[in-house]
């Protein structure tokens, strides 16, 4: 690499220093956002496929089944390209045209959904792992399906699955970077722009790195807090993929 | 609704489609093969008995999973042909990338494998007076690769799936020749629902097939 | 035969056996009885070196279990050791579980091997499982093949490592009745269990652990008839009255 000039100062120099900022703010933003609408639409549908409802229990697989066997780009594509012309005129029209921030809006709701599906299995093989006899003993009691749920299945389900929800949890923070296919000035887009400015290659795709890396163990050590505080004696623990 | 759409835009471009689709399967079986033989010497590396090579291994695979893809292809796209020295085409530099990547995720299910045969099963072989090399020839390898193969196979279908970020680097893959025609003619309805189609129909059969392999041979 | 001299062993600071010292004769039974967490099945896996022992000797045969110079696969192929959870091999079938170490280790041909192989299922009355795989036996049956592949090595003795404690009451007794035949038919055997019956009927001596130590180390008579420490009384007391 004898040809390659050395230039770090320029990462703290404007407007660098500030594309680095906000890439990364809005990185954490997408991540976040797509969160708050996997978890809880997730967990629905993760508890929906193991109800005794098989009208519950189809609908969840053919959601899982589609969101999972499609590749995360075509998603985003679709999204951002497709479904503005499927929608009923009025809304088409209002999303082309007058819906604020719509590449980081579509970026937003396409990892969403599409982390559901991940958040769903994760649920579903939380409940499945505890024995059929809690269910049962709860039922023995006088609870209904529904306080089964709340006070037997989830409370120790939501425990056994930290791991490998955690791990999905970090996949959002990775799959944001999928944004930027659709033009979302995400952490990534920006060190490709620094690198396409300032020909310092080396040091923007570190920088990125090294952003996603803090991240990374940031969010593993505060879910181990998690995981540690919450811990039940002797409980199953479900393997994390 | 359907009245407005003109699939007819999928015959006239099949043969640019196919070639992208081509592409796509090509970059998919050579990352799986180099994957997965970089992912077992990983996966050997880091059950070694050799502490700093274990620990180095691990640092490795936890360092490229802690990364997008994407910063990855954009890091080997940038940084072959800077190392070799001269222009790399974009294909091997971004096959050099997936197969780094996707070792990391293979050497973890590899080991995952290799952990999950019952620690009885060790004992019993012992026991009989097989040596340690025996022990893993005849016992522990024949089960750790039957526990594996589902998982192995799971990941190359995701692996098919991730091969489409190549759209970043512009290879002229399934996904970004058709959004070439898309763009060019201003149809990306058909275009990205028929490629949407193209992989649920083929991911979804795999990961089904999958399935009956698991059952069948599962111990 | 075998014989154990001042054998202890620590976990960390946890220490798992305490001066343990025992012999056991040619043409022996010995039953090694005691609480959970007695130590008992780490000592009886220490005889064929599975599990180091941090003090003391332990000599098979003549040879020392302990020295680093000794050859284990051999030494472990001469004396036959059957798990509580029978261990047989999943991806292979019950005929084959039994070929394998006779031919990879003692170096026997495929064809004297599955011989030997039937004829040892024929004696346990399982000849006609020899094709299938351990997912389709019982427990009862599985743990009767395990002793199989263990006899098929022709060892010089054998160890149980409580070979009836994951049964279903009604399998016990097959496994029991064979082990029985085995005693009678004079095979050195270290037997750690729960099922004083089986001592009552074959045991020549009954060894009472606990805490790591070995408490009492009596002949039969002696033991059931009065044990000399309250330790083994107490645990005699609960155990008998099932």
């Amino acid at each position: 690499m004898g040809s390659y000039n050395w230039n770090w100062p320029i990462l703290v120099k404007e407007p660098y220093f500030g594309w680095i900022v906000s890439g990364f703010g809005k990185t954490i933003l997408i991540a976040v956002l797509a969160w708050a609408i996997a978890f809880p639409l997730g967990s629905a549908i993760g508890m929906a496929r193991t109800t005794e409802t098989r009208a519950l229990r189809v609908a969840g697989t053919l959601y899982v089944d589609v969101f999972r066997n499609i590749p995360l780009l075509v998603q985003m594509f679709l999204w951002y390209f497709v479904v503005p012309e499927l929608l009923p005129a009025e809304w088409g029209r209002w999303v082309k045209r007058d819906m604020p921030y719509p590449q980081f809006l579509t970026a937003v709701v396409c990892l969403g959904l599409y982390t559901a599906s991940r958040v769903a299995e994760q649920v579903r093989s939380g409940i499945e792992a505890i024995p059929r006899g809690q269910r049962y003993a709860g039922l023995a009691m006088g609870l209904t399906s529904l306080q089964v749920y709340r006070y037997v299945l989830i409370p120790v389900a939501y425990r056994t699955i930290i791991p490998p929800l955690t791990s999905d949890f970090l996949g959002v923070f990775k799959n944001s970077s999928l944004a930027l296919t659709i033009g979302v000035l995400e952490l990534t887009s920006q060190a490709r722009q620094i690198e396409e400015y300032t020909f310092a290659a080396f040091e923007a795709f570190t920088v990125a790195t090294v952003l996603y890396c803090l991240v990374t163990g940031l969010v593993i050590l505060i879910m181990r807090i998690i995981e540690a505080r919450t811990r039940i004696a002797g409980a199953i623990t479900v393997g994390g993929q | 609704m359907l009245g407005g759409f003109d699939f007819a835009i999928l015959w006239a471009n099949a043969p640019f489609l196919w070639n992208g689709m081509l592409l796509t399967m090509q970059l998919t079986a050579l990352a799986v093969t180099g994957g997965l033989l970089f992912g077992v010497i990983l996966a050997v590396l880091r059950l070694s008995r050799v502490h700093p090579l274990a620990w180095l291994v691990e640092g490795y695979v936890n360092f490229l999973r802690s990364m997008p893809l994407i910063l990855v292809i954009f890091w080997f796209y940038t940084l072959v042909p800077k190392l070799i020295g001269r222009p790399v085409s974009g294909f091997y530099s971004v096959l050099i990338a997936f197969v780094m990547f996707e070792a990391a995720y293979y050497s973890e299910i590899v080991r995952a494998g290799i952990s999950s045969v019952r620690r009885g099963q060790i004992a019993a072989a012992m026991a009989l007076g097989l040596t340690n090399l025996q022990a893993m020839r005849y016992v522990i390898l024949p089960q750790a690769v039957r526990n594996m193969v589902p998982v192995l196979l799971t990941q190359s279908i995701v692996m098919l799936q991730d091969t489409s970020l190549v759209y970043v680097v512009g290879l002229r893959d399934f996904l970004t020749s058709a959004d070439i025609v898309a763009s060019r003619d201003n149809r990306p309805t058909e275009l990205y629902m028929f490629v949407a189609l193209v992989f649920l129909v083929v991911c979804f059969s795999a990961s089904r097939l999958v399935n009956r392999l698991r059952r069948r041979y599962a111990l | 035969m075998i014989e154990l001299t001042g054998v202890s062993k620590w976990y960390g600071r946890f220490q798992v056996l305490a001066n343990c010292s025992m012999r056991i004769d040619k043409g022996e039974v010995v039953v090694i009885c005691g609480p959970s967490g007695s130590g008992k099945s780490t000592l009886i896996k220490c005889i064929n070196g599975l599990e180091p022992f941090s003090k003391g000797t332990i000599t098979v045969d003549g040879i020392s279990v302990g020295d680093p110079g000794t050859n284990l696969p051999k030494l472990r192929s001469r004396i036959g050791m059957v798990f509580q959870n029978f261990e047989l091999f999943p991806h292979m079938t019950a005929g084959e579980n039994i070929v394998l170490a006779q031919q990879k280790v003692l170096g026997r041909e495929r064809a004297a091997a599955k011989t030997k192989a039937f004829e040892l299922l024929t004696r346990m009355g399982l000849a006609e499982h020899a094709a299938k795989y351990p997912a389709q036996l019982s427990g009862g049956q599985q743990q009767r093949v395990a002793i199989a592949r263990a006899l098929a090595m022709d060892p010089i003795a054998m160890l149980f490592d409580e070979p009836t404690s994951a049964l279903d009451p009604e399998m016990i007794t097959e496994v029991l009745d064979v082990m029985v035949k085995l005693a009678e038919e004079g095979m050195t055997m270290a037997v750690v269990t729960h099922e004083m019956g089986f001592a009552r009927k074959v045991a020549d001596r009954v060894v009472f652990m606990d805490q790591g130590a070995i408490i009492e180390d009596a002949n039969k008579e002696a033991f059931f008839g009065t044990p000399r420490s309250e330790r083994a009384q107490l645990f005699l007391s609960k155990i008998l009255q099932h």
